[in-house]
């Protein structure tokens, strides 16, 4: 994809009253076989809050590791202050005033809130450790950001919400003038992203600058002041939050027309009526369970079907996904393949009966980071043919290649190794491994988690397509949204058991919702 | 996979580098240290001692490698060497007939079928039962040296067998049976892991073995298989020691070779952590080991300082590869350079 030369970005955003206080010029950075920043410039005000947007793969983490020291730049300067900036680790970076709050928090949860805060800093009289000065200054921290919660109880006591401000707190007594928070909505609901935005908004009226990584359109339009945007690498240009329009935001973020996610709604739609059929199905599990993961479930999966799993984390939606997969075993219930009973022990069973099952663990369960793209293309293939009968490596590359580009990874290198390519692509590797196999029931469990926009509309378009392939597809997702716009049915999870089983026909987000919350504490 | 010829350079540099250094500190003290002749058509010379005495580690060692990819690791291989010699020694002093090519090879074979039910246990105690190889193969460790007493009786059994000797003592092709049986298992090994998909199915359970469940992979199987090869390895090298010297000592024999064996496969560039891993590395791991001994003996070293020594030049070994070093290194050289341009 090439990037047109009319974004420069001077052009489009006046600098507001003052200096920067971050300044990037002509980064750039590579990892093998990845350029991962290619002369991207990135600066920041005092007192705003500047949004960082792309797609996975734009480089944004790159970008935020760079500037906090986790990784050293290839060419490039930095600034901070108008003084030159070199920064060799993440504790000279801290230590400049550039603090970060990451995705997952990383805070020790069996210490009290105040130890959390100031740990590594904690003051101290004789030697040891002055306990009642550690929890007044945690208690000032804490107050500053009208947070009302006992400096000495636990941390694992508050909410993830609590948890992520005591993280904000303990950055922000290290004296910040930087602070980066990276996707520090993604876990929280509504009441707690508006603490957080209170919180974000103070410590902007003291004129710290903030660096806002996020997925959510709505928040960054909410919260931000400026948006630089980068694209595989590049920059495509900074802007102020108030002068563009989201359409063109979007389009800048993936560089391409978003008008197929509109007629495959359409198309899905007009799909579900039809699909009603009487034939066997491809899997159907009765009464399917496992102690203290899932009570018994009966399911029903067509081919050329997509069956939409909705409900909270730990309502039994991943867990039933295992079950009909092998990845666990159920120790209830029975499951029949095209009408025949089968027992499916292990994954490799269920392959066997051609059924694959993508993990919402991407890291843990799916990418084996070591291997080349390749290699983890070819993996399932190669594991369910055995090894003697060794895939050639012609054909290895053929297929590597082939699904490169049918899926669009990036880089476009099948020697690359995995763990250098973005979330995102990381996915389509993944999708590419079990596409391999030729499924006839694809179980994906989050596959759009934690990517953006452009990955999302692709992967959304190909489960479309695989289903209209005559492929039975599940499909688990937390949002709501996408889970209606590409299954013909749904079945909605609540407290390890399924309580709906609906064509989606007229369902509304509000509907599925009630149904997932109805009976659910608070 | 061309694992064996697409090794990066850079991976298998330091331990050449080791190796080229000893050789020529060898040649340096000992002149003629690299002269080979030719003797009845056979090869003698230095270096075909270092290669034909490193063959039993370098054996050892080719079976670590593919047990330590897959996360495990394998104490028992010297129990298994001690168990080897004494099973066929014993056989070959108890036939009537110790020369003849039948009982040699009925003793040959009883002892590596032996391994391979050795490695079975260890790969059914690891894969099965899911037991930390370290403990898995420590029992054996253990057990072994004792199985080997009850085999031999307490006795060194010492055995006259010219066929027999043939294994630690012969030539083939004009070189030591040992270098030929030894490059044989090599290039088995190596054909095992890149003409079959062994070699990418072990990477990927040493390196994630949950998603490679999940891919489908029969990680069981696999890791059965690497504790098998890992003992037959074993138990060849026994048959080799035992054949050198013509006796089985039960507490003698391999003593200490998972010890070598370990190393020879970490300077050779394979992280103990799994995943990656380098047969050739090993082979140049193991001949290093082995070059390591004789210089103590061409330098002539105090035997009192001579475990020191080879500490020394192995901590050198693994400095020399760890990344930090290697960063560090690199940031002095193009700093001094920035001075020197400046």
């Amino acid at each position: 994809m090439t990037i047109t030369p009319s974004t420069s970005r001077a052009t489009d955003a006046p600098a507001p009253t003052g200096r920067p206080i971050i300044e990037m010029e002509d980064i750039s950075i590579s990892f093998p076989g990845v350029k991962a920043l290619d002369s991207v410039s990135f600066r920041m005000f005092p007192g705003e809050v500047h949004s960082l947007m792309g797609e996975n793969g734009a480089g944004k983490s790159t970008l935020i590791k760079a500037l906090t020291g986790v990784y050293s730049i290839d060419s490039g300067t930095m600034s901070l202050g108008g003084e030159p900036l070199v920064i060799s680790g993440p504790a000279q970076a801290q230590a400049a005033g550039i603090s970060t709050v990451y995705q997952e928090v990383n805070l020790l949860p069996n210490l009290s809130v105040a130890e959390n805060i100031m740990l590594g800093r904690e003051p101290r009289r004789l030697g040891a450790i002055d306990w009642r000065t550690m929890r007044d200054r945690a208690g000032e921290l804490l107050a500053r950001l009208h947070l009302d919660i006992d400096p000495g109880s636990q941390l694992s006591s508050h909410s993830l919400a609590v948890q992520q401000l005591v993280a904000i707190a303990r950055a922000t007594d290290i004296d910040a003038k930087v602070l980066i928070l990276d996707e520090p909505t993604s876990s929280l609901d509504a009441d707690e992203v508006s603490e957080l935005f209170r919180v974000i908004r103070g410590l902007k009226d003291d004129g710290v600058a903030i660096l806002f990584v996020s997925h959510f359109l709505d928040q960054v339009y909410e919260i931000s002041d400026r948006l630089t945007v980068l694209r595989n690498g590049a920059l495509v240009g900074e802007y102020l939050t108030r002068e563009i329009l989201r359409i063109e935001l979007v389009h800048k973020m993936i560089g391409k027309e978003l008008a197929t996610l509109e007629s495959l709604e359409n198309k899905t739609r007009a799909a579900a009526v039809e699909g009603e059929t009487e034939e066997v199905p491809y899997l159907k599990a009765v009464g399917l369970g496992r102690k203290g993961s899932v009570e018994p479930t009966d399911l029903v999966i067509h081919e050329g079907e997509v069956v939409g799993l909705a409900g909270l984390l730990g309502s039994g939606r991943t867990e039933i996904a295992r079950l009909i997969t092998g990845a666990d075993r159920a120790d209830s219930g029975e499951l029949f393949v095209r009408g025949t009973r089968k027992r499916l022990r292990t994954p490799r069973v269920a392959l066997r009966d051609r059924i694959a099952y993508s993990s919402e663990d991407r890291k843990r369960e799916g990418i084996v980071e070591e291997l080349s793209v390749r290699d983890n293309i070819v993996l399932a293939l190669q594991a369910d043919r055995g090894w003697f009968r060794r895939i050639s490596k012609r054909r290895q590359d053929e297929l590597a290649n082939s699904y490169i580009s049918a899926l669009g990874i990036r880089p476009a290198n099948p020697d690359a190794l995995v763990r250098n390519l973005s979330g995102g692509n990381q996915q389509k590797v993944l999708l590419a491994r079990w596409l391999a196999v030729a499924p006839r029931l694809l179980v994906l469990d989050e596959p759009t988690r934690g990517i953006d926009v452009g990955a999302k509309a692709e992967i959304q378009k190909l489960v479309s397509s695989l289903a209209d392939e005559g492929m039975a597809v599940v499909f688990i997702s937390a949002e709501l949204e996408e889970v209606l716009r590409l299954s013909h049915r749904i079945a909605v999870m609540r407290d390890r058991r399924k309580v709906a089983d609906l064509p989606n026909e007229d369902v509304t987000v509000g509907e599925i919702m009630g149904l997932i919350a109805s009976g659910a504490e608070a | 996979m061309n694992r064996l010829t697409d090794l990066p350079k850079a991976r298998l540099f330091w331990p050449i580098v080791t190796l080229v250094a000893l050789l020529l500190l060898n040649a340096a003290v000992a002149p003629g240290f690299f002269a080979i002749r030719v003797q009845n058509g056979h090869l003698f010379g230095s270096l075909i001692d270092i290669l034909r005495n490193g063959a039993p580690t370098l054996l050892v060692a080719l079976g670590m490698t593919l047990v330590i990819a897959t996360r495990g690791i394998d104490l028992s291989v010297g129990a298994v060497v001690a168990i080897s010699g004494a099973l066929a020694c014993t056989i070959i002093a108890d036939s009537p007939d110790p020369g003849s090519v039948g009982t040699v090879l009925a003793a040959v074979s009883v002892a590596l079928l032996f391994s391979l039910v050795l490695g079975a246990w260890n790969g059914l105690l690891v894969a099965v039962f899911g037991i930390q190889p370290i403990i898995a193969t420590l029992i054996l460790m253990t057990a072994g040296r004792g199985i080997a007493m009850l085999i031999t009786e307490g006795q060194i059994i010492t055995i006259t067998s010219a066929p027999f000797k043939v294994i630690g003592a012969g030539h083939w092709f004009g070189l030591p049976a040992s270098i030929v049986i030894a490059g044989g298992m090599f290039a088995l090994a190596a054909l095992l892991t890149r003409k079959t998909a062994l070699g990418l199915l072990i990477e990927s359970v040493g390196i994630n073995p949950v998603a490679s469940r999940l891919a489908g992979v029969r990680s069981r199987g696999i890791i059965w298989v690497v504790y098998v090869f890992s003992a037959l390895c074993a138990g060849i090298a026994g048959l080799m020691i035992a054949s050198n010297v013509t006796a089985a000592d039960a507490n003698s024999a391999g003593l200490y070779i998972e010890m070598d064996a370990i190393l020879a496969v970490v300077i050779g560039g394979t992280s103990l952590a799994g995943g990656r891993y380098s047969l050739t590395g090993t082979l140049i791991g193991a001949f290093i080991i082995q070059t390591l001994t004789t210089t103590v003996y061409t330098v002539g070293i105090a035997p009192s300082i001579t475990l020191v020594f080879k500490a020394l030049v192995v901590i050198a070994v693994c400095l020399l590869q760890s990344p930090v070093l290697q960063e560090k290194l690199r940031q002095r050289r193009s700093t001094t350079k920035a001075g020197a341009l400046a």
